[in-house]
């Protein structure tokens, strides 16, 4: 070989090496572009984390579940009867754990046709009570037929002809309180009747879970707590909201000082619908032949026989509380829940009947303020049946607000003292909310994006995730019923049922007799 | 294939691109413990929408698309930015892009719950991102510039010693 061919090989084998290594690294162009991705992958986790980290330095809730319940033995069954089995008074029986086999039976087939419809599964996984339901008490044919089949489902069945013995039917409520084999009572009837009801059940010493306001007049209201208190009975009003696992945050963020000074509070009713507005379907089949008429007249001024009164009693304060009594005192109490609020100094209140001139005596449109001049603080009730627009629930701090539903968020004021230097430092963004509660996820995320945000708020949350639903109606009657088994206080017990009825009846007073209401804390009295 | 110099530099840039998409995507369901497709599959609309539903409603099977969705994104982006089995990864996203626009068409008189980030009329960039996975399908550029080029040889090699 001469030179020139040894140095012709050596360029060559150059060119090989220099070919293999350009052929190598173009190979290997992606393994840079991965560190790339890992730098920047990490450089933003440790950026997000330091941010976490500063707001959960300002807002430490604790993230546990925060709904225990009371540790109460089951043993021991308690029997119950039911006064009042429309909507409602059904409702709280499936809450118990008791349905129809006609209904349980659709539930089924509705699940078939469309597997989103988890209410047979649901109603099937609700755990039992231990109760039985001995007596049922209404004074229309068709719904006391109708409580007497789902009570007598004790085992669920969606069969008709696997139900257990009908429970005995009562035509008055005064012989259902004196039945023997009876302990306790659910009373689900029109407002008028939740008071001598409450009393007479109290009076016959059988322990009462009433639907809300807790009365229809203020005279009342102090018999009620007369009679609980001396009878010693446990007494549950129907405010299921206290079960809401979110109040019990928002009631939390709020001690801890989270929302700063709170000043406004303001709750509100958006409905829009025949319905929403208590508008409901009358039965065909009901007639004078059918319906108790006298009795459900009751304490309520004399009117001659009207379907249209029987079925849509709430429009008319001869049976009803009106909006104040119907749905501001699921906002007052659960406000009264997370603020301890009490009974408010003064009320005013204005509004009308402006959309549904259909006869009715209740407004439709109605605007309460009430006044708690040693808390600095106003509660603002305003609501129409006439828009559907969603005002929410307000909680109004000086250095932050809170907007309570199911979820919960806290959003920092931009001129907050509290927060001042962190949102100057770009950490807290007033627009994202520094802590954000869905009960339906695994876990509590100090932010959370804008489109879980944007889901928690339509309600479209993580439920069908991991299994169920829980009823709160649910958690309420078994809070009642291991009261009785303890007998200890329920969660919306009789004191917090004076203060919900006396509330309720100052804005009413002051809405009928266009005056301000102010209550004397030492005589206890409206004036 | 022979492409030019820019050719090639154009080529490989997009698919690396679109494989930091993906990659990125399924990185971020993973770490974050509470992520899961119940949402984005709840709100699907469209003549497909039923399919897309009931695949939320069935605990097991949500659990199953979670799974694929989270290491499909991840497995695709790796491919598509090594250039490592840069076909089947092309054709995987293709496949995983047409379920993403199939459940949330952006057909006229369709609404969503979930917030779009831009106006679209048929067209939106899921349909684009996969169109363009097409064209990276028929220029594949994972043996000219990515892994591929020694898993080829490799394979190549084998066949040459059978025969």
């Amino acid at each position: 070989m001469t030179d020139d061919s040894k140095n012709i090989a050596g360029e060559s084998n150059q060119n090989k090496n220099g070919i293999k290594r350009r052929e190598l690294l173009k190979g290997l162009l992606g393994v840079p572009v991965l560190g790339v991705f890992a730098y920047s992958w990490f450089h933003k986790q440790k950026l997000d984390e330091i941010t976490k980290k500063a707001i959960h330095e300002e807002i430490n809730l604790d993230i546990s579940n925060p709904l225990a319940g009371k540790v109460v033995s089951q043993d021991k069954q308690i029997r119950l009867g039911i006064i009042g089995t429309g909507g409602r008074g059904r409702y709280l029986l499936k809450a118990a754990g008791f349905l129809s086999p006609k209904i349980i039976s659709n539930y089924r087939e509705e699940a078939k046709n469309n597997k989103m419809d988890k209410r047979y599964e649901e109603f099937l996984d609700q755990p039992g009570l231990n109760i039985v339901i001995n007596g049922v008490c209404d004074i229309y044919e068709v719904n006391a037929e109708k409580g007497l089949a789902a009570a007598a489902n004790i085992s669920r069945e969606f069969d008709e002809s696997k139900i257990g013995p009908l429970p005995k039917r009562y035509k008055n409520y005064k012989e259902l309180l004196a039945a023997p084999d009876i302990d306790a009572v659910i009373i689900a009837t029109p407002d008028h009747w939740h008071g001598p009801i409450t009393i007479d059940a109290a009076r016959a010493g059988k322990h009462v879970y009433c639907e809300k306001p807790m009365t229809w007049t203020v005279t009342e209201t102090y018999e009620v707590v007369k009679a609980v208190t001396e009878s010693g009975i446990v007494f549950q009003l129907g405010h299921q909201n206290r079960q809401t696992e979110s109040y019990f945050k928002a009631k939390e963020a709020y001690e801890k000082g989270f929302l700063g000074k709170v000043n406004l509070v303001e709750v509100t009713t958006n409905r829009n619908s025949p319905e929403g507005a208590w508008v409901y379907k009358i039965d065909e089949e009901a007639s004078r032949n059918n319906i108790d008429w006298e009795q459900f007249l009751g304490p309520a001024p004399y009117h001659d026989f009207s379907l249209e009164r029987f079925f849509r009693w709430r429009c008319w304060w001869d049976y009803s509380t009106g909006l104040s009594g119907d749905l501001f005192t699921h906002d007052y109490d659960a406000m009264n829940q997370i603020l301890g609020l009490g009974i408010p100094h003064s009320a005013v209140a204005s509004g009308g009947i402006y959309f549904y001139k259909d006869g009715r005596t209740v407004p439709d449109v109605l605007q309460m303020a009430f006044e708690y001049p040693e808390r600095d603080l106003t509660l603002l009730y305003s609501a129409t049946q006439a828009s559907e627009k969603s005002r929410g629930r307000l909680i109004m701090g000086h250095d932050a607000w809170m907007s309570i539903d199911n979820y919960l968020d806290i959003y920092a004021d931009p001129s907050s003292t509290r927060y001042k230097q962190k949102i100057e430092a770009g950490i807290i963004d007033p627009a994202i909310p520094i802590y954000s509660y869905n009960p339906g996820k695994k876990q509590v995320d100090a932010i959370t994006s804008p489109t879980e945000k944007y889901f928690a708020g339509r309600g479209l949350l993580y439920t069908y995730r991991d299994g169920r639903r829980v009823d709160p109606s649910h958690l309420h009657i078994k809070d009642w019923l291991d009261s009785i088994r303890s007998n200890t206080l329920p969660m919306c017990n009789i004191y917090r049922g004076f203060e919900e009825a006396m509330t309720a009846h100052m804005g009413t007073i002051a809405y009928r007799e266009n005056r301000k209401t102010f209550w004397d804390k030492e005589k206890q009295v409206i004036v | 294939m022979n492409y030019s110099k820019s050719q090639l530099f154009w080529l490989v840039t997009l698919r690396v691109l679109i494989g930091w998409h993906f990659l990125y995507e399924g990185v971020v369901k993973l770490v974050n413990p509470n992520w899961s497709g119940i949402g984005y599959l709840m709100d699907s609309g469209g003549f497909m929408s039923g399919f897309f539903q009931q695949m939320a409603a069935n605990p097991s099977m949500l659990q199953f698309v979670d799974f694929i969705n989270i290491w499909g994104l991840i497995a695709i982006g790796l491919g598509l930015i090594l250039g490592s089995f840069s076909r089947i990864a092309t054709l995987s996203g293709i496949l995983l892009l047409a379920l993403y626009y199939l459940s949330h068409p952006p057909f006229p008189g369709i609404k969503y719950v979930m917030p779009m980030e831009g106006s679209y009329l048929l067209v939106n960039k899921i349909l684009i991102e996969m169109v363009t996975l097409f064209i990276l399908y028929l220029f594949p550029t994972g043996k000219e510039a990515g892994l591929d080029k020694f898993i080829c040889r490799k394979q190549n090699k084998k066949v040459d010693k059978n025969d």
